[in-house]
Protein backbone atom coordinates (compact mmCIF):
# COMPACT_ATOMS: atom_id res chain seq x y z
CA UNK A 1 0.00 0.00 0.00
CA UNK A 2 0.76 3.75 -0.53
CA UNK A 3 2.48 5.21 1.91
CA UNK A 4 0.90 8.77 3.90
CA UNK A 5 1.57 11.19 1.51
CA UNK A 6 3.30 13.63 3.93
CA UNK A 7 3.62 16.91 1.96
CA UNK A 8 4.97 20.65 1.76
CA UNK A 9 5.52 23.50 -0.13
CA UNK A 10 8.79 25.82 -0.29
CA UNK A 11 8.22 29.43 -1.81
CA UNK A 12 10.68 31.92 -2.80
CA UNK A 13 9.15 35.44 -3.08
CA UNK A 14 9.75 38.10 -5.28
CA UNK A 15 10.90 41.00 -2.85
CA UNK A 16 11.11 44.85 -3.70
CA UNK A 17 13.17 47.52 -2.04
CA UNK A 18 11.17 50.69 -3.00
CA UNK A 19 12.91 54.31 -2.14
CA UNK A 20 16.19 52.57 -1.08
CA UNK A 21 19.46 49.66 -1.53
CA UNK A 22 17.45 47.82 -4.13
CA UNK A 23 20.12 44.68 -2.55
CA UNK A 24 17.85 41.82 -2.67
CA UNK A 25 20.24 39.59 -0.20
CA UNK A 26 20.24 42.64 2.31
CA UNK A 27 16.74 43.09 2.05
CA UNK A 28 15.66 39.63 2.41
CA UNK A 29 17.80 39.40 5.87
CA UNK A 30 16.85 42.17 6.90
CA UNK A 31 12.87 40.91 6.40
CA UNK A 32 13.74 37.82 8.28
CA UNK A 33 15.62 38.74 11.00
CA UNK A 34 12.81 41.91 11.43
CA UNK A 35 10.44 38.56 12.14
CA UNK A 36 12.82 36.32 14.62
CA UNK A 37 13.59 39.14 16.64
CA UNK A 38 10.73 41.57 16.57
CA UNK A 39 7.64 38.95 15.85
CA UNK A 40 8.75 35.68 16.56
CA UNK A 41 11.33 36.84 19.33
CA UNK A 42 12.62 33.61 18.51
CA UNK A 43 16.59 32.95 17.24
CA UNK A 44 16.85 29.08 16.79
CA UNK A 45 19.33 29.06 13.54
CA UNK A 46 18.89 26.00 11.09
CA UNK A 47 21.36 22.83 11.21
CA UNK A 48 23.15 22.30 8.10
CA UNK A 49 24.35 18.82 8.84
CA UNK A 50 23.16 15.86 6.35
CA UNK A 51 22.06 18.78 3.76
CA UNK A 52 22.99 17.03 0.22
CA UNK A 53 20.73 18.92 -2.68
CA UNK A 54 23.54 17.32 -4.86
CA UNK A 55 22.56 13.86 -4.82
CA UNK A 56 20.77 12.44 -7.79
CA UNK A 57 17.91 10.06 -7.84
CA UNK A 58 18.97 8.31 -10.65
CA UNK A 59 22.22 6.96 -8.94
CA UNK A 60 25.04 9.05 -9.74
CA UNK A 61 26.61 11.91 -8.72
CA UNK A 62 26.91 15.19 -10.30
CA UNK A 63 27.76 14.24 -13.78
CA UNK A 64 28.97 17.53 -14.69
CA UNK A 65 25.61 19.12 -13.67
CA UNK A 66 25.44 22.44 -11.13
CA UNK A 67 24.45 21.15 -7.40
CA UNK A 68 22.71 23.72 -5.86
CA UNK A 69 24.97 25.91 -3.50
CA UNK A 70 23.95 25.70 0.28
CA UNK A 71 25.03 29.52 1.61
CA UNK A 72 25.58 29.20 5.55
CA UNK A 73 26.46 32.53 5.80
CA UNK A 74 22.94 33.48 5.15
CA UNK A 75 19.68 34.14 7.59
CA UNK A 76 18.34 31.14 8.62
CA UNK A 77 15.47 30.58 11.11
CA UNK A 78 13.07 27.65 12.45
CA UNK A 79 9.87 28.75 13.66
CA UNK A 80 7.74 27.08 16.82
CA UNK A 81 5.48 25.92 13.35
CA UNK A 82 8.21 23.81 12.32
CA UNK A 83 8.64 25.68 9.06
CA UNK A 84 12.13 27.43 7.78
CA UNK A 85 11.99 30.92 7.23
CA UNK A 86 15.28 31.71 5.40
CA UNK A 87 17.33 33.43 2.70
CA UNK A 88 17.62 31.39 -0.23
CA UNK A 89 19.78 32.88 -3.33
CA UNK A 90 17.91 36.22 -3.68
CA UNK A 91 14.78 35.63 -2.31
CA UNK A 92 13.20 34.77 1.50
CA UNK A 93 11.72 31.66 1.37
CA UNK A 94 9.18 29.71 3.38
CA UNK A 95 9.33 25.82 3.41
CA UNK A 96 6.28 24.90 5.30
CA UNK A 97 6.77 22.59 8.11
CA UNK A 98 5.59 18.49 7.01
CA UNK A 99 2.20 17.88 6.16
CA UNK A 100 -0.49 15.53 7.02
CA UNK A 101 -2.58 16.54 3.87
CA UNK A 102 -3.15 18.82 0.94
CA UNK A 103 -5.83 20.67 3.08
CA UNK A 104 -3.16 20.94 5.68
CA UNK A 105 -0.81 22.27 3.43
CA UNK A 106 -3.06 24.73 2.39
CA UNK A 107 -3.09 25.81 5.81
CA UNK A 108 0.47 25.96 5.86
CA UNK A 109 0.98 27.94 2.45
CA UNK A 110 -1.81 30.61 3.90
CA UNK A 111 0.32 31.06 7.49
CA UNK A 112 3.48 31.31 5.28
CA UNK A 113 1.80 34.42 3.55
CA UNK A 114 0.75 36.01 6.92
CA UNK A 115 4.71 35.43 8.04
CA UNK A 116 5.38 37.34 4.63
CA UNK A 117 2.95 40.65 5.86
CA UNK A 118 3.97 40.33 9.35
CA UNK A 119 7.57 40.36 8.51
CA UNK A 120 7.38 42.96 6.05
CA UNK A 121 5.36 45.29 8.34
CA UNK A 122 7.92 44.62 11.59
CA UNK A 123 11.10 45.20 8.18
CA UNK A 124 9.25 48.37 7.30
CA UNK A 125 9.60 49.65 11.47
CA UNK A 126 13.10 49.32 11.72
CA UNK A 127 14.46 51.14 8.53
CA UNK A 128 13.84 54.97 8.65
CA UNK A 129 15.55 56.23 5.36
CA UNK A 130 11.65 55.95 4.17
CA UNK A 131 12.14 52.79 2.07
CA UNK A 132 10.14 50.30 1.81
CA UNK A 133 9.59 46.76 1.27
CA UNK A 134 7.64 44.78 -1.10
CA UNK A 135 6.75 41.22 -1.14
CA UNK A 136 5.79 39.40 -4.06
CA UNK A 137 3.99 35.74 -4.17
CA UNK A 138 4.68 35.04 -7.67
CA UNK A 139 7.43 33.19 -9.89
CA UNK A 140 8.88 35.44 -12.32
CA UNK A 141 10.14 38.86 -13.02
CA UNK A 142 8.28 39.21 -16.96
CA UNK A 143 12.21 39.59 -17.93
CA UNK A 144 13.15 36.06 -18.25
CA UNK A 145 13.67 35.56 -13.97
CA UNK A 146 11.68 32.88 -12.57
CA UNK A 147 12.30 31.54 -8.98
CA UNK A 148 10.55 28.77 -7.42
CA UNK A 149 7.77 27.15 -5.44
CA UNK A 150 8.75 23.78 -4.86
CA UNK A 151 7.01 20.85 -3.82
CA UNK A 152 7.88 17.92 -1.56
CA UNK A 153 5.76 14.75 -1.40
CA UNK A 154 7.12 11.54 1.07
CA UNK A 155 7.56 8.29 -1.12
CA UNK A 156 8.55 4.91 -0.61
CA UNK A 157 11.98 3.97 -1.51
CA UNK A 158 10.83 0.69 -2.81
CA UNK A 159 8.79 2.62 -5.88
CA UNK A 160 11.49 2.75 -9.10
CA UNK A 161 12.58 6.43 -10.02
CA UNK A 162 12.00 5.22 -13.59
CA UNK A 163 8.27 4.37 -12.87
CA UNK A 164 7.83 7.91 -11.09
CA UNK A 165 9.36 10.02 -14.03
CA UNK A 166 6.74 7.75 -16.46
CA UNK A 167 4.17 8.19 -13.92
CA UNK A 168 4.09 12.12 -12.82
CA UNK A 169 5.43 13.22 -16.33
CA UNK A 170 1.95 13.49 -17.92
CA UNK A 171 0.78 14.91 -14.62
CA UNK A 172 3.34 17.70 -14.42
CA UNK A 173 2.87 19.05 -18.08
CA UNK A 174 -0.63 18.95 -17.48
CA UNK A 175 -2.26 19.61 -14.38
CA UNK A 176 -1.53 23.48 -14.89
CA UNK A 177 -4.65 23.88 -16.75
CA UNK A 178 -6.07 24.28 -13.34
CA UNK A 179 -2.83 24.69 -11.13
CA UNK A 180 -1.07 27.57 -13.07
CA UNK A 181 -1.19 31.43 -11.84
CA UNK A 182 -1.50 32.73 -15.08
CA UNK A 183 1.04 35.15 -17.20
CA UNK A 184 0.57 38.35 -19.56
CA UNK A 185 3.08 37.46 -22.25
CA UNK A 186 6.15 35.37 -22.48
CA UNK A 187 9.45 35.81 -21.64
CA UNK A 188 11.86 33.33 -22.97
CA UNK A 189 12.14 32.19 -26.43
CA UNK A 190 10.13 29.04 -26.36
CA UNK A 191 7.43 30.58 -27.66
CA UNK A 192 9.12 32.70 -30.51
CA UNK A 193 7.64 33.32 -33.65
CA UNK A 194 4.07 33.04 -31.87
CA UNK A 195 1.88 35.77 -30.37
CA UNK A 196 1.58 35.46 -26.68
CA UNK A 197 -0.98 37.71 -25.12
CA UNK A 198 -1.47 35.20 -21.85
CA UNK A 199 -0.24 31.94 -20.58
CA UNK A 200 -1.96 29.32 -17.73
CA UNK A 201 1.59 29.17 -15.86
CA UNK A 202 4.08 31.59 -14.54
CA UNK A 203 6.62 28.73 -15.14
CA UNK A 204 6.17 26.40 -18.02
CA UNK A 205 8.51 28.33 -20.35
CA UNK A 206 11.06 27.71 -18.28
CA UNK A 207 11.28 24.16 -18.42
CA UNK A 208 13.30 22.81 -20.84
CA UNK A 209 14.07 19.11 -19.93
CA UNK A 210 12.75 15.98 -18.76
CA UNK A 211 14.62 14.76 -16.09
CA UNK A 212 17.72 16.08 -14.25
CA UNK A 213 18.83 17.70 -10.97
CA UNK A 214 19.20 21.21 -12.16
CA UNK A 215 16.70 23.76 -9.93
CA UNK A 216 18.12 27.28 -11.93
CA UNK A 217 19.10 26.31 -15.58
CA UNK A 218 18.02 23.76 -17.93
CA UNK A 219 15.17 23.02 -15.26
CA UNK A 220 13.69 19.88 -15.60
CA UNK A 221 9.87 18.79 -15.35
CA UNK A 222 10.77 16.03 -12.80
CA UNK A 223 13.86 17.08 -10.14
CA UNK A 224 16.22 14.04 -9.42
CA UNK A 225 17.13 16.16 -5.94
CA UNK A 226 18.14 12.90 -3.90
CA UNK A 227 17.77 14.27 -0.64
CA UNK A 228 15.20 12.33 1.65
CA UNK A 229 16.04 14.15 5.08
CA UNK A 230 14.66 10.81 6.78
CA UNK A 231 15.54 7.20 6.64
CA UNK A 232 17.22 6.91 2.77
CA UNK A 233 16.25 3.20 3.09
CA UNK A 234 12.75 3.75 3.72
CA UNK A 235 12.12 6.74 2.18
CA UNK A 236 12.61 9.22 -0.75
CA UNK A 237 11.58 12.88 -0.86
CA UNK A 238 10.21 13.78 -4.97
CA UNK A 239 11.36 17.64 -4.95
CA UNK A 240 9.10 19.07 -7.03
CA UNK A 241 9.79 22.23 -9.50
CA UNK A 242 7.55 22.12 -12.14
CA UNK A 243 4.89 24.06 -10.17
CA UNK A 244 3.68 27.93 -9.82
CA UNK A 245 3.05 29.93 -5.98
CA UNK A 246 -0.55 29.83 -5.82
CA UNK A 247 -2.84 32.45 -4.24
CA UNK A 248 -6.20 30.66 -4.60
CA UNK A 249 -6.60 27.93 -2.14
CA UNK A 250 -8.88 25.79 -4.03
CA UNK A 251 -6.09 25.62 -6.86
CA UNK A 252 -2.91 25.19 -3.90
CA UNK A 253 -5.41 21.42 -2.89
CA UNK A 254 -5.65 20.34 -6.24
CA UNK A 255 -2.38 21.21 -7.37
CA UNK A 256 -0.90 19.22 -4.16
CA UNK A 257 -3.71 16.36 -3.62
CA UNK A 258 -4.20 14.98 -7.30
CA UNK A 259 -0.06 15.05 -7.08
CA UNK A 260 -0.57 13.14 -4.00
CA UNK A 261 -2.98 10.98 -5.79
CA UNK A 262 -0.54 10.56 -8.22
CA UNK A 263 2.26 9.22 -6.65
CA UNK A 264 0.45 7.19 -4.44
CA UNK A 265 -0.97 5.00 -7.66
CA UNK A 266 2.53 5.03 -8.88
CA UNK A 267 3.75 3.64 -5.56
CA UNK A 268 0.80 1.02 -5.91
CA UNK A 269 1.93 0.63 -9.96
CA UNK A 270 -1.79 1.64 -10.95
CA UNK A 271 -1.85 2.34 -13.66
CA UNK A 272 -5.00 2.21 -16.96
CA UNK A 273 -4.93 0.08 -20.32
CA UNK A 274 -3.62 3.47 -22.51
CA UNK A 275 -0.15 4.70 -21.90
CA UNK A 276 -0.36 8.43 -21.28
CA UNK A 277 3.56 9.00 -22.25
CA UNK A 278 4.00 12.15 -24.31
CA UNK A 279 6.26 11.69 -27.01
CA UNK A 280 7.66 15.47 -26.30
CA UNK A 281 6.56 15.95 -22.57
CA UNK A 282 8.94 19.82 -22.87
CA UNK A 283 7.24 21.05 -26.00
CA UNK A 284 3.97 19.59 -24.73
CA UNK A 285 3.87 21.38 -21.16
CA UNK A 286 4.90 24.96 -23.35
CA UNK A 287 1.95 24.03 -25.74
CA UNK A 288 -0.40 23.35 -22.91
CA UNK A 289 -0.04 27.17 -21.48
CA UNK A 290 -0.97 28.72 -24.66
CA UNK A 291 -3.95 26.59 -25.05
CA UNK A 292 -7.27 28.21 -23.28
CA UNK A 293 -9.27 26.32 -24.87
CA UNK A 294 -7.37 22.81 -23.97
CA UNK A 295 -8.23 21.60 -27.31
CA UNK A 296 -4.78 21.57 -28.50
CA UNK A 297 -3.78 18.23 -29.64
CA UNK A 298 -0.54 16.61 -28.15
CA UNK A 299 1.52 13.98 -29.36
CA UNK A 300 1.68 10.76 -27.39
CA UNK A 301 4.78 8.60 -27.06
CA UNK A 302 2.36 5.98 -28.94
CA UNK A 303 1.69 7.98 -32.58
CA UNK A 304 -1.52 8.85 -31.06
CA UNK A 305 -2.85 12.64 -29.54
CA UNK A 306 -4.60 13.48 -26.60
CA UNK A 307 -5.34 16.88 -25.37
CA UNK A 308 -4.20 18.18 -21.84
CA UNK A 309 -8.34 17.79 -20.70
CA UNK A 310 -8.18 14.35 -21.64
CA UNK A 311 -5.05 13.62 -19.65
CA UNK A 312 -6.31 14.81 -16.96
CA UNK A 313 -9.49 12.98 -17.32
CA UNK A 314 -7.87 9.94 -17.50
CA UNK A 315 -5.67 10.45 -14.59
CA UNK A 316 -8.71 11.33 -12.64
CA UNK A 317 -10.80 8.29 -13.94
CA UNK A 318 -7.74 6.05 -12.89
CA UNK A 319 -7.52 7.68 -9.49
CA UNK A 320 -11.28 7.20 -8.88
CA UNK A 321 -10.93 3.47 -9.39
CA UNK A 322 -8.14 3.51 -7.35
CA UNK A 323 -10.03 4.69 -4.27
CA UNK A 324 -12.61 2.62 -4.78
CA UNK A 325 -10.49 -0.43 -5.22
CA UNK A 326 -8.27 0.35 -2.43
CA UNK A 327 -9.01 3.58 -0.49
CA UNK A 328 -7.81 6.78 0.53
CA UNK A 329 -5.96 6.09 3.54
CA UNK A 330 -2.64 7.35 2.21
CA UNK A 331 -4.19 10.81 1.94
CA UNK A 332 -4.24 12.22 5.29
CA UNK A 333 -6.93 12.96 7.20
CA UNK A 334 -10.74 11.25 6.94
CA UNK A 335 -12.62 13.09 3.77
CA UNK A 336 -9.82 14.61 2.34
CA UNK A 337 -9.01 12.09 -0.40
CA UNK A 338 -12.42 12.02 -1.66
CA UNK A 339 -12.62 15.93 -1.31
CA UNK A 340 -9.68 16.00 -3.69
CA UNK A 341 -11.59 13.79 -5.92
CA UNK A 342 -14.60 15.51 -5.83
CA UNK A 343 -13.14 18.87 -6.58
CA UNK A 344 -10.70 17.15 -9.25
CA UNK A 345 -14.01 16.36 -10.87
CA UNK A 346 -15.72 19.40 -10.66
CA UNK A 347 -12.65 21.66 -11.95
CA UNK A 348 -12.40 19.52 -15.11
CA UNK A 349 -15.91 19.75 -15.56
CA UNK A 350 -15.41 23.21 -15.37
CA UNK A 351 -12.82 23.83 -18.11
CA UNK A 352 -14.46 21.97 -20.12
CA UNK A 353 -17.61 23.50 -20.20
CA UNK A 354 -17.35 27.34 -18.94
CA UNK A 355 -13.42 27.90 -17.74
CA UNK A 356 -14.51 31.16 -16.52
CA UNK A 357 -16.58 29.43 -13.70
CA UNK A 358 -13.59 28.78 -12.04
CA UNK A 359 -12.87 32.29 -11.43
CA UNK A 360 -13.73 32.22 -7.94
CA UNK A 361 -11.55 28.65 -7.22
CA UNK A 362 -8.14 28.74 -9.63
CA UNK A 363 -5.68 31.63 -9.93
CA UNK A 364 -5.13 31.86 -13.82
CA UNK A 365 -9.11 32.04 -14.50
CA UNK A 366 -9.30 34.61 -11.68
CA UNK A 367 -6.23 36.57 -13.04
CA UNK A 368 -7.52 36.45 -16.87
CA UNK A 369 -10.99 37.22 -15.78
CA UNK A 370 -9.84 40.10 -13.79
CA UNK A 371 -7.90 41.02 -17.05
CA UNK A 372 -10.19 41.11 -19.44
CA UNK A 373 -12.80 42.86 -17.36
CA UNK A 374 -10.30 45.91 -17.28
CA UNK A 375 -9.49 45.25 -21.00
CA UNK A 376 -12.85 45.94 -22.02
CA UNK A 377 -13.60 49.02 -19.65
CA UNK A 378 -10.06 50.91 -20.88
CA UNK A 379 -9.92 49.65 -24.48
CA UNK A 380 -6.34 48.28 -24.24
CA UNK A 381 -4.19 45.95 -25.97
CA UNK A 382 -2.62 42.94 -25.29
CA UNK A 383 0.94 44.25 -25.10
CA UNK A 384 -0.25 47.83 -22.69
CA UNK A 385 2.24 48.02 -19.70
CA UNK A 386 -1.21 48.41 -17.49
CA UNK A 387 -1.92 44.58 -18.11
CA UNK A 388 1.33 43.43 -17.17
CA UNK A 389 0.83 45.78 -13.81
CA UNK A 390 -2.09 44.19 -13.08
CA UNK A 391 -0.58 40.36 -13.31
CA UNK A 392 2.40 41.61 -11.09
CA UNK A 393 0.14 43.11 -8.57
CA UNK A 394 -2.42 40.31 -8.57
CA UNK A 395 0.67 39.09 -6.49
CA UNK A 396 1.52 41.59 -4.27
CA UNK A 397 1.07 40.96 -0.42
CA UNK A 398 0.37 43.65 1.11
CA UNK A 399 -3.25 43.79 1.96
CA UNK A 400 -3.39 47.60 0.76
CA UNK A 401 -2.22 46.46 -2.58
CA UNK A 402 -3.02 42.77 -3.47
CA UNK A 403 -5.78 42.49 -6.41
CA UNK A 404 -5.85 38.76 -5.50
CA UNK A 405 -7.19 39.82 -2.01
CA UNK A 406 -10.19 41.93 -3.31
CA UNK A 407 -11.37 38.71 -5.39
CA UNK A 408 -13.88 36.39 -3.55
CA UNK A 409 -12.23 33.53 -4.17
CA UNK A 410 -13.43 30.18 -2.08
CA UNK A 411 -11.76 29.72 1.23
CA UNK A 412 -11.26 26.27 2.49
CA UNK A 413 -9.35 26.87 5.64
CA UNK A 414 -10.58 29.06 7.96
CA UNK A 415 -8.66 32.14 8.47
CA UNK A 416 -8.39 31.49 12.74
CA UNK A 417 -6.65 28.39 11.66
CA UNK A 418 -4.56 29.91 9.50
CA UNK A 419 -3.51 32.74 12.03
CA UNK A 420 -3.04 29.89 14.47
CA UNK A 421 -0.71 27.66 11.88
CA UNK A 422 1.59 30.57 12.08
CA UNK A 423 2.66 29.57 15.55
CA UNK A 424 1.20 26.06 16.17
CA UNK A 425 2.89 23.03 14.40
CA UNK A 426 0.86 20.65 12.52
CA UNK A 427 -0.20 17.07 14.94
CA UNK A 428 0.40 14.42 12.65
CA UNK A 429 4.25 14.94 11.64
CA UNK A 430 7.42 15.09 13.29
CA UNK A 431 6.98 18.89 12.73
CA UNK A 432 4.97 18.77 15.71
CA UNK A 433 8.05 17.22 18.07
CA UNK A 434 10.27 20.21 16.24
CA UNK A 435 8.03 23.27 16.88
CA UNK A 436 6.76 22.10 20.54
CA UNK A 437 10.62 21.62 21.59
CA UNK A 438 11.14 25.11 20.08
CA UNK A 439 8.14 26.62 21.69
CA UNK A 440 8.98 25.18 25.15
CA UNK A 441 12.67 25.38 25.68
CA UNK A 442 13.97 28.64 22.75
CA UNK A 443 17.23 28.76 24.26
CA UNK A 444 18.17 24.91 24.67
CA UNK A 445 17.36 24.01 20.70
CA UNK A 446 20.85 25.44 19.61
CA UNK A 447 19.87 24.44 15.68
CA UNK A 448 17.29 22.56 13.83
CA UNK A 449 16.76 20.86 10.55
CA UNK A 450 14.19 18.75 8.93
CA UNK A 451 15.57 15.47 10.51
CA UNK A 452 17.11 16.91 13.96
CA UNK A 453 16.92 18.91 16.68
CA UNK A 454 20.01 20.16 18.73
CA UNK A 455 20.15 20.84 22.03
CA UNK A 456 22.78 22.58 24.21
CA UNK A 457 22.40 21.60 28.18
CA UNK A 458 24.35 23.68 29.25
CA UNK A 459 27.81 21.79 30.71
CA UNK A 460 27.52 18.58 28.30
CA UNK A 461 28.41 18.53 25.14
CA UNK A 462 25.82 19.55 22.60
CA UNK A 463 23.30 16.40 22.12
CA UNK A 464 21.56 15.72 18.46
CA UNK A 465 17.90 14.27 18.65
CA UNK A 466 17.58 12.55 15.72
CA UNK A 467 14.14 13.04 13.74
CA UNK A 468 14.56 10.20 10.42
CA UNK A 469 10.94 9.02 10.43
CA UNK A 470 8.36 12.41 9.22
CA UNK A 471 5.49 10.09 10.80
CA UNK A 472 6.89 10.02 14.37
CA UNK A 473 7.47 12.63 16.76
CA UNK A 474 3.67 13.53 15.84
CA UNK A 475 1.36 14.61 18.83
CA UNK A 476 0.14 11.49 19.46
CA UNK A 477 3.23 9.59 20.05
CA UNK A 478 5.21 12.55 22.37
CA UNK A 479 2.32 14.65 23.70
CA UNK A 480 2.09 13.06 27.03
CA UNK A 481 6.00 12.96 27.22
CA UNK A 482 6.22 16.63 26.06
CA UNK A 483 3.96 17.37 28.81
CA UNK A 484 5.37 15.23 31.40
CA UNK A 485 8.70 16.75 30.90
CA UNK A 486 10.21 19.95 33.00
CA UNK A 487 13.59 20.12 31.61
CA UNK A 488 15.22 19.50 28.12
CA UNK A 489 17.56 17.58 30.29
CA UNK A 490 14.59 15.27 31.74
CA UNK A 491 13.65 15.03 27.82
CA UNK A 492 16.87 13.62 26.39
CA UNK A 493 16.83 11.48 29.70
CA UNK A 494 13.73 10.03 29.31
CA UNK A 495 14.54 9.96 25.13
CA UNK A 496 17.72 7.91 25.55
CA UNK A 497 16.78 5.68 28.57
CA UNK B 1 -13.06 18.94 8.77
CA UNK B 2 -16.08 21.59 10.27
CA UNK B 3 -14.11 24.35 8.15
CA UNK B 4 -14.29 22.91 4.48
CA UNK B 5 -17.35 23.89 2.76
CA UNK B 6 -18.38 20.14 1.53
CA UNK B 7 -19.68 19.30 -1.70
CA UNK B 8 -21.58 16.20 -1.61
CA UNK B 9 -22.51 14.89 -4.97
CA UNK B 10 -24.55 11.69 -5.62
CA UNK B 11 -22.99 10.10 -8.61
CA UNK B 12 -19.33 10.01 -9.67
CA UNK B 13 -20.86 9.75 -13.43
CA UNK B 14 -19.10 12.60 -15.56
CA UNK B 15 -22.16 13.07 -17.53
CA UNK B 16 -24.27 13.76 -14.66
CA UNK B 17 -22.10 16.42 -13.60
CA UNK B 18 -21.82 18.70 -16.30
CA UNK B 19 -25.75 19.04 -15.51
CA UNK B 20 -25.88 19.42 -12.08
CA UNK B 21 -22.59 21.41 -11.66
CA UNK B 22 -22.66 24.08 -14.35
CA UNK B 23 -25.95 26.17 -13.09
CA UNK B 24 -24.36 27.17 -10.21
CA UNK B 25 -20.76 27.62 -11.48
CA UNK B 26 -22.11 30.41 -13.75
CA UNK B 27 -24.36 32.20 -11.14
CA UNK B 28 -21.53 32.19 -8.94
CA UNK B 29 -19.51 33.18 -12.23
CA UNK B 30 -22.25 36.15 -12.86
CA UNK B 31 -21.91 37.36 -9.22
CA UNK B 32 -18.30 37.70 -9.48
CA UNK B 33 -18.65 39.64 -12.49
CA UNK B 34 -20.93 41.87 -10.45
CA UNK B 35 -17.97 42.28 -7.86
CA UNK B 36 -15.81 42.70 -10.89
CA UNK B 37 -17.07 45.59 -11.60
CA UNK B 38 -16.83 47.51 -7.90
CA UNK B 39 -13.42 45.79 -8.08
CA UNK B 40 -12.29 47.84 -11.10
CA UNK B 41 -13.83 50.61 -10.27
CA UNK B 42 -10.92 50.77 -7.02
CA UNK B 43 -8.46 49.31 -9.58
CA UNK B 44 -7.77 52.44 -10.14
CA UNK B 45 -7.29 54.08 -7.05
CA UNK B 46 -4.97 51.20 -5.84
CA UNK B 47 -3.20 50.02 -9.08
CA UNK B 48 0.31 51.73 -9.01
CA UNK B 49 0.70 55.18 -10.65
CA UNK B 50 3.11 54.60 -13.59
CA UNK B 51 1.76 51.56 -15.03
CA UNK B 52 5.26 51.32 -17.50
CA UNK B 53 7.75 52.30 -14.84
CA UNK B 54 6.57 50.39 -12.24
CA UNK B 55 6.87 46.90 -14.28
CA UNK B 56 10.27 48.32 -15.30
CA UNK B 57 11.56 48.86 -12.46
CA UNK B 58 10.76 45.01 -10.91
CA UNK B 59 13.45 42.75 -11.42
CA UNK B 60 14.12 39.60 -9.59
CA UNK B 61 17.27 37.88 -9.42
CA UNK B 62 16.93 34.25 -10.54
CA UNK B 63 16.74 31.66 -7.43
CA UNK B 64 16.06 28.17 -6.38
Amino acid sequence: MAIPKVCGIETEYGIQVVGGDPNPIAASSLLINAYAHDVARQQTEWDFEDEAPGNDARGFAREGSMPPQVETHLVNTVLTNGARFYVDHAHPEFSTPECSDALECVRYDRAGEVVLIRAMEAADLTVRDGSHLVIYKNNSDGKGNSYGTHENYLMDRAAPFTRIVAGVTPHFVTRQIFAGAGKVGAETSVHDGQRVDFQLSQRAEFFEEQVGLETTLKRPIVNTRDEPHADPHRYRRLHVIVGDANLAEVATFLKVGTTSLVLAMIEDDVSGSRSLALADPVTAMHEVALDRTFSRPLRMADGSTATALAIQWELYSLARKYADDRGLECMGAEGIGEEVLSRWENVLNGLETDPMSLAGQLDWVAKLQLIEAYRQRHGCAWDDPRLAALDLQYHDLRPSRSLFARLDTERIVAEASVVAAVVEPPRGTRAWFRGQCLKKWPTAVVTANWDSLVFDLGADPLRRVPMMDPLKGTAEHVEELLNACASPSELLDRLSG
Amino acid sequence: MAEREQKKRASPERADEVVEEVPAASAAGDKLKAELDDLLDEIDEVLEDNAEEFVRNYVQKGGE
